[in-house]
């Protein structure tokens, strides 16, 4: 009986610990669907409230704080308010740190940096350009660099390209094969589980269907 | 790793199935059996509620956003006792202990506001602040200052556009509310900068000698400025210079004026950079163009070289250096009016060195220390004489004081250590020290060789504390007082500041400052025949400001009071100090609207200040409006960026009803000066116009920048009249007008951006 007492001990332990990681799975899937469907600012706010409960309790995940940065980026684009964005920046940077503490070198993260940046640039694009520009421009860089089949950076440089006028090199001219090399990455791109970034394919593909 | 040791209990212990399966099933049934609902309204310190707010079970998955009305509502699965979250921009973070034993838990939470940079209401009564910091308030950018039409690239130039200033155009320096261009002083990094314009010439307004390329932060206070500064009756113009370049780069650049090259150099850990600039300036050939008021004997040339050093000396810490050395020279003759047919001749030629180390870290204990050191020398070297129309040096009987030399030397030193202190909030504690030593020689040679030497010594000591009062986001004071000895005049002062702000509502606030000000009487007029003491004002202000994220309106009254201005005698023919007992007052109004947004693609600014002053000082026969303040100035500046052809077209124009003008004249008799003429200048119009072609703008991938530039002046060829010169008797008179009514400037500035990005990739790796 001790002998089965113990078993039933470990049984409670795996069925916990089982359950916590479905538990995590089903919540970060939960979210996430809750993200692509979120079409509000405070849909959105509350997607990031969601990402960053489960990073503090799993404290280990850095995809919960990734999610809960990106989420807070798409946020601040969505309240629209230039003069909100330092704060929103601001905190979608803290989320960033704490997923950056996990996992290092990583292409998503590094691309995420460039948003906030491009975030804290709408504050005053004339004289901020400078600074956020070349940040954005060297963390696009990095991230392609560190995986070089990651669609996104791709995405997000054009993306930024398509909405720059044609005289100051962007518009859609200069945009298109960036876009196409985004396409050609999303067709291969593998997540490495459901949960890991695989964003931005359709997004991609409507912007790119509006620069023709 | 879960499902092997799963695997291994469940093959081991089939026969258990059962009993097992019953087992977890009741678990799983206990924990549903548990759960909470947890329900509550989030407000804030006044009841309203505060949309946004998350709210959470510490380290679980439970937890909200509450809604618009700030209603909150989840099931928590955890047990016994626990932390409820509460976390909101904006808002001091709240934890609550709750004991979770299922059913309905409700709960009202009330945050305490955070009071942060963002949020927090700015003392803003008194000063403009221009910068690229974070907070997007404020007035103008360091890009707006070169990109002012009538500023024609001067910091100045483009601060006269600003309500407070008046547009003199005979002499250099801001004149703000009444006071004169002397009252202003001008602080780089916290140090005082004596020299900061070129020396002056006789009814021309020099340019300041430093670019206004390098500074990332400007605030031009116009009264009411903070205990950390001293020694300006009128206004403190405070500029920061920047901090690490983005990258490395070469520049040069060509015009109409002169040449120019620079290197700048940042290392790979974009910890630490160096650069150097040279400029070559040259007039002549402008001159030849644009024909001057003055006949040039020898136009206008200028060899300037800096350098300057940045090294991060920890995360927040920072060392910088900036240094110039500084040589001009011009020569010009005019009619003369003490005697006709003959010229009265100019030259000058002034060295000028000027050394700006500053050093800013972060110490324990959230003290911060801010230490500064300048030195700078000046040599003017000025001749002064008469000429006939062969334009040789004549000495004219009964005129022979209009021929002499003066050499000036100047040596300045300033120190200055600023500690600040950072309490609960943004309370902040300022205690610092300031020292100031000038030593002036001066030699002047009169027409018969006798030589009148004289030197000043000075050293003003000074300590100064403010304290910043946050007491809530919504009001804040700032109360400081600054004490200061100069030892030259054996006097010792005692300065109180006060400032207080409050926040009307998200984008309006008002704010009033009180200050004392002392300043020491110019140099110039001393040795004095008595012993002197400092001048003094007084300043009471009131402003309300409301901004948007693209529009500013603002509107500020004051009340200034002058006590013991400094009064003048006529010794020799030379004004020297001789009491403390002159006096004035300048009341006033001004307003500010700046617009980026509602005219598309157009940003402008429209100022106005109404000053009412009168005073008596120098040689002034009795109180009276002083030459150089106009009771209406306005101005009205527009920048416009056309994409399709990458060019910012800038326009601006300038507008000052009539000064008054005097002729004050010496009474050897009566030992008293008169009004020997007086009236009234006509109204001053100016507008000027400014193209920049940016053809590289954008380009990411560039590796030059280049800037274009077209400007021209008093575009209408309108005629601007600053006062009237007058013959030594006072019987003949002329009026002073600019050198050249219309001046137009083209030049090229090209940057060469060596690109680091691959750099910046591999360093991160």
């Amino acid at each position: 009986m001790k002998q089965v007492l113990l078993a039933l001990f470990f049984v409670n332990i795996c069925v916990t610990s089982f359950a916590q990681s479905e538990r995590y799975t089903g919540a970060m899937a939960k979210n996430l669907q809750a993200m692509a469907e979120a079409k509000t600012a405070d849909a959105m706010l509350d997607v990031v409230n969601a990402f960053e409960r489960i990073g503090n309790a799993e404290k280990t995940q850095w995809l919960p704080y990734y999610y809960a940065a990106v989420a807070q980026v798409w946020h601040a684009f969505m309240v629209n308010d230039p003069k909100q964005n330092d704060v929103l920046g601001d905190k979608a940077t803290a989320f960033l740190a704490k997923a950056e503490a996990i996992e290092k070198n990583n292409s998503e993260i590094a691309l995420v940096k460039a948003m906030i940046a491009t975030v804290k640039m709408m504050v005053d694009p004339m004289s901020r350009y400078m600074q956020y520009g070349t940040i954005s421009a060297e963390n696009i860089a990095l991230s392609k660099k560190l995986d070089p089949n990651n669609p996104r950076p791709y995405m997000w440089e054009a993306q930024g390209l398509s909405r720059t006028p044609e005289q100051f090199g962007g518009g859609c001219a200069n945009a298109k094969p960036i876009f196409e090399e985004a396409v050609k990455r999303f067709e291969t791109f593998k997540p490495a589980t459901a949960l890991h970034p695989n964003w931005g394919r359709q997004q991609n593909e409507q912007a790119l269907a509006a620069c023709k | 790793m879960v499902y092997k040791i799963n695997q291994f209990i469940f093959e081991s212990y089939l026969s258990e199935m059962k009993t097992l399966t019953l087992f977890i099933s009741l678990i799983i049934t206990l924990q549903g059996w548990s759960q909470t609902n947890i329900s509550g309204i989030v407000v804030d310190n006044k009841k309203k509620p505060v949309p946004g707010a998350s709210v959470t079970i510490k380290d679980s998955y439970d937890g909200a956003t509450a809604d618009s009305l700030g209603r909150f509502k989840f099931k928590a699965f955890d047990k016994g006792n626990q932390l409820l979250v509460i976390t909101a921009i904006g808002f001091k973070t709240v934890e609550i202990p709750v004991e979770l034993k299922g059913g309905d838990l409700e709960l009202p939470v009330q945050l305490k506001e955070e009071v942060t940079e963002m949020s927090a209401v700015v003392i803003t009564a008194g000063s403009f602040e221009a910068s690229d910091r974070k907070r997007a308030a404020a007035v103008l950018t360091s890009i707006d200052i070169v990109t002012t039409a009538s500023a024609n690239g001067d910091v100045t130039g483009a601060l006269k556009t600003l309500p407070g200033a008046q547009q003199v155009g005979e002499s250099e320096g801001l004149f703000v509310r009444g006071g004169t261009a002397a009252e202003t002083k001008t602080f780089i990094d916290g140090t005082l900068v004596n020299n900061f314009f070129f020396s002056s010439v006789p009814g021309i307004a020099q340019r300041g000698r430093f670019s206004p390329f390098i500074f990332k932060g400007t605030v031009f206070s116009t009264g009411g400025y903070s205990a950390l500064y001293g020694q300006a009756l009128s206004s403190a113009l405070i500029l920061e210079s920047i901090d690490l370049p983005e990258q490395s780069s070469a520049s040069l650049n060509v015009s109409v004026i002169g040449v120019g090259a620079g290197f700048q150099q940042l290392n790979k850990q974009k910890s630490a950079s160096w650069g150097i600039n040279y400029g070559y300036t040259n007039l002549t050939a402008a001159f030849a163009v644009i024909k001057q008021q003055q006949e040039y004997s020898k136009a206008p040339t200028a060899h300037n070289i800096d350098a300057n050093f940045r090294i991060k000396t920890s995360k927040n810490g920072m060392l910088k250096y900036y240094g110039f050395y500084l040589t001009n020279s011009l020569g010009f003759r005019q009619n003369s009016l003490d005697s006709l047919g003959y010229k009265d001749r100019f030259a000058l030629t002034n060295g000028n060195m000027y050394h700006n180390l500053s050093w800013k870290e972060n110490l324990k204990n959230k003290w911060k220390l801010n230490a500064g050191v300048s030195v700078s020398t000046n040599k003017d070297d000025i001749a002064f004489g008469m000429q006939d129309a062969a334009k040789n040096d004549v000495l004219l009987n009964g005129l022979e004081y209009k021929q002499f030399d003066v050499n000036n030397k100047g040596f300045y030193a300033n120190a200055r250590l600023v500690l600040e202190k950072r309490f609960k909030g943004l309370n902040t504690l300022r205690v610092g020290t300031e020292y100031n030593h000038s030593d002036d020689k001066n030699n002047f040679t009169a027409y018969n060789g006798m030589l009148f030497k004289s030197r000043l010594i000075e050293n003003i000591y000074s300590l100064f504390a403010e304290q910043d009062v946050y007491l809530t986001n919504k009001l804040a004071a700032k109360l400081g007082a600054r004490a200061e000895h100069s030892a030259y005049l054996n006097k010792t002062n005692l300065a109180p500041r006060a400032s207080l702000a409050y926040k009307l509502g998200k984008e309006s606030q008002a704010s009033l400052a009180y200050g004392i000000f002392y300043q020491n009487p110019e140099l110039r007029y001393q040795p004095a025949v008595n012993p002197l003491t400092f001048m003094k004002a007084t300043h009471y202000i009131a402003q309300y400001q409301k901004t948007t994220s693209a529009t500013t309106f603002r509107v500020e009254a004051f009340y200034k009071q002058y006590d013991n201005l400094i009064k003048t005698q006529n010794i020799n023919g030379r004004e020297i100090g001789s009491s403390n007992n002159g006096f004035g007052e300048a009341s006033g109004f001004e307003l500010f609207w700046r617009d980026k947004k509602n005219v598309k693609n157009l940003d402008y600014w429209i100022s106005y200040s109404f000053l009412d002053t009168k005073r008596d000082f120098l040689n002034f026969p009795t109180a009276i409006t002083p030459n150089f303040a106009a009771k209406h100035t306005a101005s009205l500046v527009m920048k416009k960026f056309v994409t399709k052809l990458k060019t910012n077209f800038n326009l601006s124009y300038n507008y000052a009803s009539g000064r008054p003008y005097y002729n004050i004249q010496y009474d050897a008799n009566t030992n008293k000066t008169f009004f020997a003429d007086q009236g009234r200048i006509p109204d001053y119009h100016n507008v000027s116009f400014a193209l920049n072609y940016l053809p590289s703008i954008g380009k990411t991938n560039s590796k030059t920048f280049a800037v274009y530039v077209l400007s021209v002046s008093n575009v209408f060829n309108l005629k601007q009249v600053y006062g009237y010169n007058y013959s030594g008797n006072g019987m003949r008179k002329t009026e002073l007008v600019p050198p050249s009514r219309m001046f137009i400037f083209i030049g090229a500035f090209i940057s060469f951006g060596v690109d680091r990005s691959e750099d910046a990739i591999n360093n991160n790796l």
